[in-house]
């Protein structure tokens, strides 16, 4: 995994930007009070504006506006002290106005940048300039009966009208694993952010790629070959996948036809995931001539600087924040951080509450990498519906601490609070645990080191690891003993002979 | 001013609407006419001229984003050409969406 | 006492007060529309039933001793443009025939509140896009002062129906003249309110920056008690005005002393005609007697209202007219032949939208579409903005030297049904004493001030600063307790 994936083993540079939708965390679509909620039946979110019925009106809802700020804000933009709405006309049945309320030429904010660091090195850092994000809304769904071919199309206007953010980054990525390390940061940061929930599989983040090659020439000039735009990708591994396999595609052209950039007009494809190929997508007819013009039914909007203090104080950290804040609060490595933030804020509570009881961030941090993430990841959900509260695990830890029991004591118990759902306290007792006296240790040793002449006297000889067996064996006679002060007691008693 | 009847034919592509041989002919004489009659405006000096795309100078006009009560199903499709109880039915769409 | 024959004001005092009952107020309007409209044709729907059921409702809530609203029992009615839920809303195209909203637009919601009764539902030039009614898919308009001549447009029907006392109190909306010019020829009182005044909700859009929804009716003083009802701010359209609404039936007493009115030069260029002409000065006059002074203004651009607004509004038009594709509601082809057609779709939908619309819309579309498209932008709607900037700047430049800008509605008075429909930029002309105010986003105000010799009312406008209803108001309500051409009624259907 260290194998640090460098571009240059390649003969050409991919060349990626990126154009990102997500749906904002709002109850109500964009201009209208219908619900954004997922997954209702067809129709049954809709009312006279996102239906787009005659004389029906627009109006913004302040919480989208307020959101996408918060996004642009997150993602280093400028935000402009003036905007206003416009209107992107073309047909098309899940677009019930005949046009679509977005911006073009003046939007809420530009010239951002993120970073995407990979803690584990597979690239160097790279900061992507943002050219601007914007607020639009989406679109409804159209449903095509593949098999039947000619069959009606079915109409569902439920999504039309839901906020989007638009994000449009400069070509600053290089690979297809950079692109997808680049995504989950933009994804964790607004998912940290309030600003949505970025689940792909209900649409609320969509992704599509413009990609190129740069490939040096022999006489020192950079060779382009034409930007292709990949839609139709699923998830940030899609997205891997299709960049990778495009990127091999037009290396492919380039050295059949050796056709550049500016020669032809820019081709758009669709991934196919189950093929693992792109294919070329049917443009639509004057595609680009939209007609954009200023929407008659809005109002601008204008932002001062006190109203953008508001928005960043309602906030909260984001993720880059949060891991140097983890990391120098509880004294557990850059790693550790990044593991934990990279998993959501409710799980970055959880470690905290963790780490605040056992007043041990490292400690706190090892049961959070071993116990709790292993088997939330093996159980799938959320951290929030994780059976074993962090109040559990401290107290497991703490038990520990005490030497009441072992660490791989404490394991089982944790398996077992996990499984069962009962206290701690109540697995503990069930299982027989309870502390040993150092006279049933001392009596216990007696025992073992009368029936072990042998590793005696390795010991005695000087092999102290040979001790390992008498642990072995007070193990399985006494399960609460502690293998430490088994060890210790016999050493002492080894010695004392 | 003059428009070509090809310029007309791309317009009314543009515009959806489905043009015969004379309607093309007729439309293309109309807008001729007209787009001549509007090019009078050239002669404005507009060039320390600001657009003014709206009458009104008020700004920021938000609603709060709470829930109101949508129409049932059958009122959404009520006056729709095609349903099916569900959803609007339109002839195959072939392609993607143009959304977003 | 005849309830035609009554003010709204009046009307709705008689039903308040008990002396005229809401229901038997309702049937003399609906006879009257019965004898009447077959020939006028200003009607697109006449809701019997339901006016009269409303009626009896008002009228056993007054007996019952329950609060009555402030139009308690006044029948209205309401242009086709206007959604309203219970009535088909066609606006007067193919397109929508059949077409039943499910809401009711704003003002038709605060009529209802207000216990006015609307009666139906008026013609007019298909998506309010003509000068003289006949555009409309269902027939044209005729005017009640001589049939065979048009009664203006867009809002004709609610003219026609206003002036032939089928209604004493109509709803129009104004784009570019609609209610104006229509009241003009129909010798009635048309307001177009300050832009945003009231909601365009539920106003099936034309040309969204220019669009406003205002009162017609037989006097100024009967306009005040409508707009009362129908002004104001709604939250659900963003682009209308929050101050607050005044007592506009209250403030009508104060004389016009001192009080300035404009008078622009331009507007006594040739096609004027002599006899409006010679109305207008004769309005002067009045206005003069009455206290006020009479100032020359000038309006430099007001010559480039006509073509600016002749892209502004087809632009506009050609955006908010995309839904009209057969794919969710209103007419959708059946014919389909697949010949030059890429998809199903791409032919539904031109099918549909060449046989739901009429010539003149399909003509805006075009010019809007192509003045909006790559290419042509900059030269053609970027253009009509920057001239439309400095129109409006002429209008608050002369709003510093005079309180109100009087003259002709139009040019000439109703003009003979057919006789401008061959040529689509004669008609467009209609509008040139009309178009600026809308947009300056500023209001104005048309009503008669004298006859022809054959019998045709001459309109007189007035325009004011934004917000100025109330002087609009005062101003022509003054006027009208001077003259008497406001009382006149047509011989020909009496
Ligand atoms: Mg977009
Ligand atoms: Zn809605």
């Amino acid at each position: 995994m260290t194998s640090a994936a460098s571009p240059t083993a390649e003969p050409f540079t991919t060349i990626v930007g990126l154009e990102v939708h997500v749906q904002l965390q709002t109850l109500t679509k964009l201009f209208c009070g219908c619900s954004t909620a997922f997954g209702s039946p067809p129709n049954t979110q809709v009312c006279p504006t996102c239906l787009g019925l005659p004389g029906s009106l627009p109006v913004m809802n302040r919480k989208a506006f307020e959101l996408a700020v918060r996004a642009a804000l997150a993602l280093n933009c400028r935000i402009a002290p003036f905007t206003k709405w416009d209107r992107k006309n073309y047909f098309y049945p899940d677009l019930p106005k005949g046009y679509q309320i977005s911006q073009f030429d003046l939007p809420f904010s530009s010239d951002g940048q993120l970073e995407v660091v990979d803690p584990k090195g597979a690239f160097a850092p790279r900061t992507v300039g943002i050219v601007r994000v914007h607020l639009e809304e989406d679109a409804g769904k159209s449903m095509h009966d593949e098999a039947a071919g000619t069959a009606d199309t079915r109409i569902d206007l439920n999504r039309a009208g839901t906020p989007l953010c638009e994000i449009v980054t400069q070509p600053d990525l290089r690979s297809p694993q950079e692109a997808r390390a680049w995504l989950n940061e933009l994804k964790l940061l607004l998912v940290y952010l309030g600003v949505s929930d970025c689940n792909m599989q209900e649409g609320s983040l969509r992704v599509d790629a413009n990609v190129n090659l740069h490939i040096p020439q022999p006489d020192g000039r950079i060779a382009k070959t034409p930007i292709v735009e990949i839609k139709n990708m699923n998830s940030f591994r899609s997205v891997e996948r299709a960049l990778t396999y495009e990127a091999a595609r037009q290396w492919e052209e380039w050295q059949a036809t050796k056709v550049e950039m500016g020669r032809m007009p820019k081709q758009t494809r669709g991934w196919d995931d189950p093929a693992g190929i792109t294919r070329p997508q049917r443009q639509k007819e004057e595609s680009s001539d939209y007609r954009y013009f200023p929407e008659p039914d809005l109002v601008p909007v204008t932002v001062d600087e006190p109203q953008l203090a508001r928005i960043r104080a309602a906030m909260g950290a984001p993720p880059t924040e949060l891991r140097r804040t983890l990391a120098d609060r509880w004294k557990i490595p850059a790693y550790d951080a990044d593991v934990l933030v990279n998993q959501g804020r409710e799980l970055v509570a959880y470690f905290e509450a963790v780490a605040t009881a056992v007043a041990d961030g490292k400690l706190a941090s090892n049961w959070m990498q071993q116990d709790v993430l292993r088997t939330l990841n093996e159980r799938g959900g959320t951290i929030g519906e994780f059976p074993v509260r962090p109040e559990q695990v401290a107290e497991i830890i703490g038990r520990v601490q005490k030497g009441e029991f072992d660490t791989s004591r404490g394991r089982e118990i944790f398996a077992e609070v996990l499984s069962s759902g009962r206290p701690v306290a109540d697995v503990v007792a069930a299982l027989g645990i309870a502390a040993v006296s150092d006279d049933e240790l001392i009596a216990l040793c007696r025992e073992l080191i009368a029936a072990n002449p042998k590793i005696v006297a390795d010991v005695q000889g000087g092999k102290e690891q040979a001790a390992a067996g008498l642990i072995g064996q007070a193990k399985k006679k006494n399960p609460n003993a502690n293998p430490g002060k088994v060890r210790q007691m016999c050493l002492e008693l080894i010695r004392g002979m | 001013m003059s428009l070509s009847r090809q310029d007309v034919a791309k317009v009314g592509m543009l515009a959806r609407l489905a043009l015969s041989e004379s309607d093309l002919d007729v439309m293309t004489t109309e807008m001729s006419k007209i787009v001549g009659f509007v090019s009078l405006l050239a002669e404005v000096d507009t060039a320390s001229v600001e657009p003014l795309a709206h009458p009104l100078d008020s700004q920021n006009v938000f609603r709060d984003d709470l829930p109101q009560p949508s129409l049932t199903t059958s009122e959404a499709l009520q006056s729709a050409p095609r349903h099916d109880g569900e959803c609007f039915l339109v002839p195959a769409v072939l392609g993607e969406s143009g959304a977003a | 006492m005849q309830p035609a024959e009554l003010s709204a004001v009046d009307l709705v005092t008689a039903v308040r007060q008990g002396d005229l009952s809401a229901v038997h107020c309702t049937e003399a309007f609906l006879r009257r529309i019965e004898a009447l409209d077959g020939s006028i044709n200003a009607f697109l729907k006449v809701d019997r039933e339901g006016a009269l059921a409303s009626a009896a409702r008002i009228d056993e809530r007054r007996r019952a001793g329950g609060p009555i609203g402030p139009l308690a029992g006044l029948p209205i009615a309401v242009k086709d443009a206007l959604c309203t839920a219970n009535l088909p809303t066609t606006c007067g195209s193919k397109m929508l025939q059949g077409f039943r909203p499910p809401y009711d637009a704003d003002t038709v919601r605060r009529l209802r509140e207000a216990d006015a009764v609307i009666v139906g539902k008026t013609n007019m030039d298909e998506f309010a896009m003509g000068g003289s009614n006949e555009n409309s898919a269902f027939g044209p308009v005729k005017n009640p002062w001589d049939l065979s001549r048009a009664p203006g447009g867009s809002s004709g029907g609610s003219a026609a129906c206003v002036a032939a006392d089928m209604a004493p109190v109509a709803i129009g909306s104004d784009t570019g003249g609609s209610i104006r010019q229509p009241a003009g020829l129909c010798g009635i009182t048309g307001l177009k309110p300050t832009y945003g005044r009231v909601s365009r909700r539920g106003l099936v859009a034309f040309a969204s920056s220019l669009d406003q929804i205002g009162p017609m009716a037989r006097s100024a003083a009967d306009c005040a008690l409508v707009l009362e009802t129908i002004a104001g701010h709604d939250p659900g359209d963003s682009t209308s005005l929050c101050d607050e609404v005044p007592r506009y039936t209250e403030m009508l007493e104060q004389p016009l002393t001192g009080v300035r009115i404009g008078r622009v030069r331009d507007h006594y260029a040739e096609g004027l005609d002599p006899e409006v002409a010679r109305g207008v000065e004769e309005a002067f006059a009045v206005f003069t007697a009455a206290g006020a002074t009479i100032h020359d203004v000038e309006l430099p651009h007001a010559k480039y209202g006509v073509a600016t607004y002749y892209l502004i509004a087809p632009c506009e038009a050609s955006s908010n007219l995309a839904r009209y594709d057969g794919a969710h509601y209103g007419h959708r082809s059946s014919q389909r032949t697949g010949d030059g057609f890429e998809s199903p779709l791409l032919e539904m939908y031109c099918r549909s939208r060449a046989e739901g619309f009429g010539p003149e819309v399909k003509r805006r579309i075009m010019l809007g579409t192509y003045a909006l498209s790559a290419g042509y932008y900059d030269a053609y709607y970027a253009k009509a903005l920057k001239v439309r900037r400095l129109i409006r700047q002429d209008y608050l430049d002369a709003f510093r030297h005079v309180d109100l800008i009087g003259g002709p509605v139009s040019a000439t008075p109703a003009f003979r049904l057919g006789e401008k429909t061959g040529d689509p930029l004669a008609m467009y002309l209609v509008d040139l004493y009309t178009v600026a105010t809308n947009l300056a986003g500023v209001g104005g105000i048309s009503f008669p001030c004298g006859f022809t010799r054959s019998g045709l009312p001459v309109g007189f406008q007035l325009q004011g600063p934004a917000l100025a209803e109330p002087l609009l108001l005062r101003a022509t309500d003054r006027f009208q307790r001077l003259t008497d051409w406001h009382l006149r009624r047509p011989k020909a259907i009496a």
